[in-house]
Order: C-alpha cells, then structure tokens, then sequence
C-alpha cells in the first residue's frame, strides 16, 4: 500500500511538471498556431535563473532564498518567452516552417549557451529543511517537495481556468483559439493577446523550471529538453487548446510513467506513454478534451 | 449615386496566389439606407467586402468618411466604424451566446442591447447557450447581432445573411435589416434578389472581378437584360 501511495504522490508530482510546461505549449498553439520547440528553453533559462537569484543571497533564510528563486525563474521564463514572440515569431507568423526552424535553432543555441557557460554537470539547489524533509502518509515516506509542485501547480491551473472563463482576455483567448480572423474582425487587437498567451505560457515554464529543480534537487541543462518532449505528448493526448485536457493527460501520463516503470520494467512506462499517444491519435485525434484535429 | 459618399473603393485588387479574383474594383457607398453588392456566385464579392477589411491582402484605397483605411490592420479598421457580419456566420462555437456578444463589445462605443433583444429576443433566452447548439437561423441572429451591436459602427459589411434560411427566417433577417439601415449604412451582398430589391436603394453590380453597373436599384430592375446578364436572372417590377 505504501508503495502505491509514494507512486501516487509521485507520479502526481511529475505530472504536475508536465502539465505547467504543457499548458503554455497548448495556449500558444491553440491560440497561434506556433509549435514552440523553444518552450523547453524557457524551462532551462528560468531554472538557472532561479538558482543563480536564490544563490545570490546568502543571507536570506533557505525559504526566502527559495520564494525569490521562485519569482526569479518565473518572471525570467516570461520575460523571455515575450522577447522570443516579439522578435523571432511575430515577423514569421504566416511562415509556419519558419517559426519551427527559429524555435528549434533558438532551443539548440540556449541549450549550448547554458552548457557553455554552467557546464553540463548537474548543479545541486539548496532547499529549505523541510523541503528536504518527508511525510508519511498511509505508510508511505512522501518528499515534502512532491507536495509543494503538486499545491503550486493545481493553483496555477485554477488560475489559468479563472483566466480562460472570466477574464476579457481569457474570453479572447477561446475565442482566438476557435477563429482567430473573426476575432480581429471584432476589432480586437489579436498580436497583444498572443504576447501575453506568450508571456503566460513562459511564467508557467519558468515556474516549472524552478520547480523541476525542487523536485529533482538538481538543474542541469538537458532537462527542458527531456520536459519538452514529454509535454507535447500531454497537449497531444489532452487536445490542443485545452489546458484541463493537458492537466488530465499530464495526470495520466506521469502515472503511467511511475507505475509501470516499477512495477513491469525501467522504460516500460516510457513506452507505454506512446503507446498511449498513439492510440490517442487513431482513436480521438484531436485529444481527449480537444476539437477535431486541423 | 450621390457625391457624399460614406465608404469610397478605388482600384481595390485582390490576388490570392496566382489567381487575381478582383482587378481594380472601384465604387461609393452613400450614407444612410442599405447598398447591395450584387452578382453571381465566385465573381468576387465577398472578396470584396474581406478586402475592404482587410482579411486578405489587397491593394488600392478604401477611405471611411475620408479616412483611408488600407493602411491599418483589421482591428484598426474595425475601430474606425465598420462592422462585419461574415458569410458563413462564424459564431464562436463554444463561447455562449452572452460571450459571443461580450466579445464584440468595443470599450469605444455605446451598445445597443435592447435593440439587438428586440429583433432577436431568443438570444436574452438562450444567452447561457453554447453558439455552436444553436439553429443555422439562431446563428445568424448571434452573427447579425454582434454587427448591430457597436452604436460606433458607421456601416456593416454584411455578407449573404439569408444564405440557408428557411423562408421565415429569410424574413425577419430582412425585417432586421431594414431596422439597423435606421441607425447605421450597410453594405449589403445578398445573392437572394427577390429579398435584396425591397431592401436596398443603391446597387454595385460585379463581373468577373470588376464592377459593371453602379447606381439605384430602380435602374437595375428597369433594364431586365443587364440583370440577366449579370446576375442571371429575370427581373420584373413586381416580382422575381
């Protein structure tokens, strides 16, 4: 029972990983049709940053340390997924072959960059005590930090769902989503809203990033990539455009992943999550939540 | 038709690919009443009214009460006062029909809810009702509605608004119409003529691309064989 619990919270954890990466992946595509094979970039760079600014203060208490690495990576994941949009995507929106050569060059050159200047060694964080510490529940030693990846990311899908259902801009969002022609034939500005779906969707990669590294307790460079591939699995099998669809798929996948690579073999929880993909794609093509596939 | 034009067209080209669909389309739009934008099927006015948008890519001037408008991105143009009510409708799907109409909602404009509820009181009904389950004729009350909706919109570009309706609704659509022509200009392509000539006082004939006939539509149905020309279609004065 124990184990099945540590399985549960765990495989929830990460799952909660793929989802904040997921769902910036699926907005952005949903909304702009661009496949941002950058978004692991904004992981990585939020990572280092979140590091290097809760490094930076020795002083500080280890959560204070860690709240600033946490607003630093998340606002560095903005930030540069907002520069990423208004310089390399804007001028290629209607160059969909473009957009994919300067995502994938941009997240091969920050990838080269990070390695270059940090090395490709994995860097230990420092996390406050109880962060380090475990809680046992129905037996089972559960690490504090699945915990706080879990709190963090379900507030953060409450507030994208807020966004999405109540706000004028999360209204424009579904409604660009659907047709983006129409909208601005409403007289609505579309490129601001694909700024801040961009910039959205670089907070809740930045955020993973630095919460990648509290679940982990290491950075490295390659993780981004590793999250990339596995988010576009989760906006694939949750439907493009929607974010509960991404956290239900998230859900699944990091269960899947936990459960079987114990329980059957290393790799086999790998495999089955594109086993899972595929059937997906003959059976719901457009995703469990999404519309039909464009 | 009359010098003070509202919406001026000179030399409007559209080319998609390698096709040119319009070449050189030129006309005026006075203020006030319903103009119709008229012709067969694929000679190139909804093209037109996209263009005068910009939905596609064009060339050429279309200037709103002297303003030229090609320049500006689509939502800019839309802000200077020209509604859109698109051909096949193009509600949102899964918004509500309240959001559909919120969404069109312009921070620079009064609207004009109860005039939308009085033409169209099933949408205060079914305000709560995803767009995409509603009736192709409920759709285009939604799709109608959201033109009418900005008392800031000086014309409305209205394409085919009875296309696929059933004879009922083909009415009150022309009764809506005939309604917002008291508060705003539309420019209006029906390819229905029996509704279009009780409807419009001015006419843009296209062919091919080009306009071959401007003026009031009493000319229009005076000269029987420029409408079967151009339109295919017999004209009389009382009827079809």
């Amino acid at each position: 029972m124990s184990t099945i619990v540590l399985l549960l919270v765990t495989g929830l954890g990460l799952g909660a990983l793929y989802f904040l990466v997921a769902a910036g992946l699926s907005l952005i595509w949903g909304l702009m049709r661009v496949l941002n094979f950058a978004h692991g970039a904004f992981f990585t760079v939020a990572a280092y940053a979140g590091f290097f600014a809760a490094t930076a203060l020795p002083g500080l208490s280890l959560w204070l340390q860690w709240f600033i690495g946490l607003l630093a990576g998340t606002l560095t994941g903005g930030v540069f997924a907002v520069l990423t949009e208004t310089i390399l995507i804007r001028p290629l929106y209607r160059r969909p072959v473009g957009q994919v050569l300067v995502t994938v060059g941009l997240a091969l050159a920050t990838l080269a960059l990070v390695e270059g200047a940090f090395g490709s060694d994995p860097r230990q964080v420092t996390l406050p005590d109880w962060m380090n510490a475990t809680t046992t529940i129905l037996g089972a030693a559960i690490p504090n930090t699945r915990f706080v990846v879990l709190l963090l990311a379900a507030l953060v899908l409450a507030g994208l769902l807020f966004f999405l259902g109540r706000t004028r801009y999360g209204l424009i969002v579904r409604a660009g989503v659907e047709n983006r022609a129409m909208v601005s034939a409403l007289g609505i500005d579309v490129e601001r809203a694909f700024t801040l779906v961009f910039a959205i969707g670089g907070m809740a990669a930045g955020l993973a990033g630095v919460l990648g590294a509290t679940y982990y307790g290491t950075i490295d460079p390659s993780r981004g990539t590793t999250m990339l591939i596995s988010a576009f699995i989760v906006v694939v099998i949750g439907g493009l455009g929607s974010i509960t669809g991404s956290a239900l798929a998230a859900v699944m996948v990091g269960l899947l992943q936990q459960f079987l690579n114990f329980y059957a073999a290393a790799g086999v929880g790998d495999f089955a999550v594109v086993l899972l993909l595929a059937a997906v794609l003959l059976l719901r093509p457009g995703g469990l939540l999404g519309g039909p596939a464009a | 038709m009359s010098a003070a034009a509202l919406l001026q067209v000179a030399g409007l080209r559209v080319a998609i690919g390698e096709s040119q669909i319009l070449g050189g389309v030129s006309f005026q739009v006075r203020e006030g009443g319903i103009t119709g934008l008229l012709g067969r099927n694929g000679v190139g006015k909804t093209t037109t009214l996209r263009g005068i948008l910009g939905l596609v890519p064009r060339t050429g001037s279309v200037t709103l009460a002297g303003e030229e408008l090609t320049a500006l991105p689509v939502h800019a143009v839309v802000r200077c006062g020209v509604g859109y009510v698109p051909e096949d409708r193009d509600v949102f799907a899964g918004l509500t029909v309240e959001e559909n109409l919120r969404l069109a909602e312009r921070a620079d404009s009064e609207h004009r809810y109860e005039l939308i509820y009085e033409l169209f009181p099933e949408l205060r009904e079914r305000a709560g009702q995803r767009a995409g389950t509603l009736s192709g004729g409920q759709q285009q009350m939604v799709a109608l509605a959201r033109g009418f909706l900005n008392a800031s919109n000086r014309i409305l570009l209205i394409d085919e608004p009875t296309k696929g309706l059933s004879p009922l609704m083909v009415k009150r659509v022309a009764s809506a119409l005939q309604r917002a022509a008291e508060v705003a200009t539309i420019l209006l392509v029906e390819q229905n003529l029996a509704v279009a000539r009780h409807l419009v006082r001015d006419v843009v004939v296209l062919d091919q691309g080009s306009v071959v006939f401007a003026g009031e539509v009493a000319a229009l149905i005076d000269d029987p064989a420029l409408a079967r020309r151009y339109l295919g279609l017999s004209v009389s004065a009382s009827g079809h």
